[in-house]
């Protein structure tokens, strides 16, 4: 398997599996969410106890689990840049970094928004709410640090070695809801046990989060591309490729 | 569909400020996202361009230089 997987390590083989990836990420993304999301706010059956507001859920926790499920693959990704050292890996963790912070940001507004008819405000300090704030720092530090650097190799090591130590807050905002006595409520999707949602409501979540997945994917390949034409412009494959597209423009 | 008509959809009975307001700020953080990336992407091939234009310009009059030289 080894073998190969290698070769999409070179930066040409990289974009050219980004180019012939991403359609059908981008595609299938749209297609699922906008089903999920039309789904859940129109047909889906209201919360007996939080009525119409519980809808919110349909972005809350697909951006909720694929903040932190991004953040695994960022903390993959600058471990084995650092390990194996491997230049597009570094390059990932640059290009997942924004998306994550964004994923982030959505899961705390959305739960802001949710929370203030819910609980009757829009934040408290709880262990839930502040892990994933911590979240939302560590992806903007990896971010600063990357960008801190005029020497983008120095600078990925940096980053890289900040968004493997942020892996401590991923349990922690996991349990944090079991942990610590808090205003969130339990997680509705788990592994072992039947979901604590009728499947009336659960098969357009299901959707939702599948689809946020898929454009979250589409987003970071677009995002590496463009990190991969930025770290290695003076090289000969990336003016190969422009002189083609211009002979094909013309 | 839960709603009978387009004005209670819009209402989310009672909630739809909060489930209108999710939706838009999230709609639009992620069409940022999206819009970010493109920009950056076209700022790039414009860089790339522009530097493999100057590199056959110098290509070009090192050439003539030459030429002079020769003929001088």
């Amino acid at each position: 398997m080894w073998k190969w997987l290698h070769p999409y390590a070179k930066p040409e083989r990289a974009f050219a599996l980004c180019t012939t990836l991403l359609p059908w990420f981008g595609v299938s993304a749209l297609l699922i969410l906008a089903t999920g999301t039309i789904w859940g706010l129109a047909f889906a059956p209201a919360d007996y106890q939080q009525g119409d507001s519980f809808r919110i859920i349909y972005l809350h926790v697909p951006s909720a689990i694929l903040s932190m499920g991004t953040y695994s693959a960022m903390a993959i990704a600058a471990f084995i840049g650092l390990v194996w050292q491997i230049r597009t890996a570094h390059m990932a963790v640059a290009a997942i970094a924004p998306v994550g912070a964004v994923l982030t940001f959505i899961a705390l507004f959305t739960g802001a928004a949710w929370g203030k008819p819910m609980w009757g405000t829009w934040w408290v300090w709880d262990a839930r709410l502040t892990s994933e704030l911590i979240l939302l720092f560590l992806y903007l530090g990896v971010i600063a640090l990357y960008q801190s650097f005029e020497d983008k190799e120095q600078g990925s090591k940096a980053s890289g070695v900040m968004a493997l130590v942020g892996v401590v807050n991923l349990p922690i905002i996991h349990y944090s809801v079991e942990w610590w006595n808090t205003l969130h409520q339990g997680a509705t999707i788990t592994k072992f046990a039947k979901p604590s949602i009728d499947s009336s409501m659960l098969w357009p979540l299901l959707l939702c989060i599948l689809g946020l997945a898929l454009l979250t994917g589409a987003m970071c390949l677009y995002r590496l591309q463009n990190e991969l034409l930025r770290r290695e412009s003076h090289r000969p494959w990336v003016r190969a490729m422009l002189l083609e597209e211009e002979q094909n423009a013309v | 569909m839960q709603f009978d008509s387009f004005q209670s959809f819009l209402a989310m009975g009672g909630y739809g400020l909060y489930v209108w307001l999710s939706f838009g700020v999230g709609l639009l953080s992620l069409l940022l996202l999206w819009w970010h990336g493109l920009h950056s992407r076209r700022c790039l091939i414009e860089a790339l361009r522009k530097e493999q234009a100057r590199q056959t310009r110098i290509r070009a009059s090192q050439q003539n230089g030459e030429k002079h030289e020769s003929k001088a």
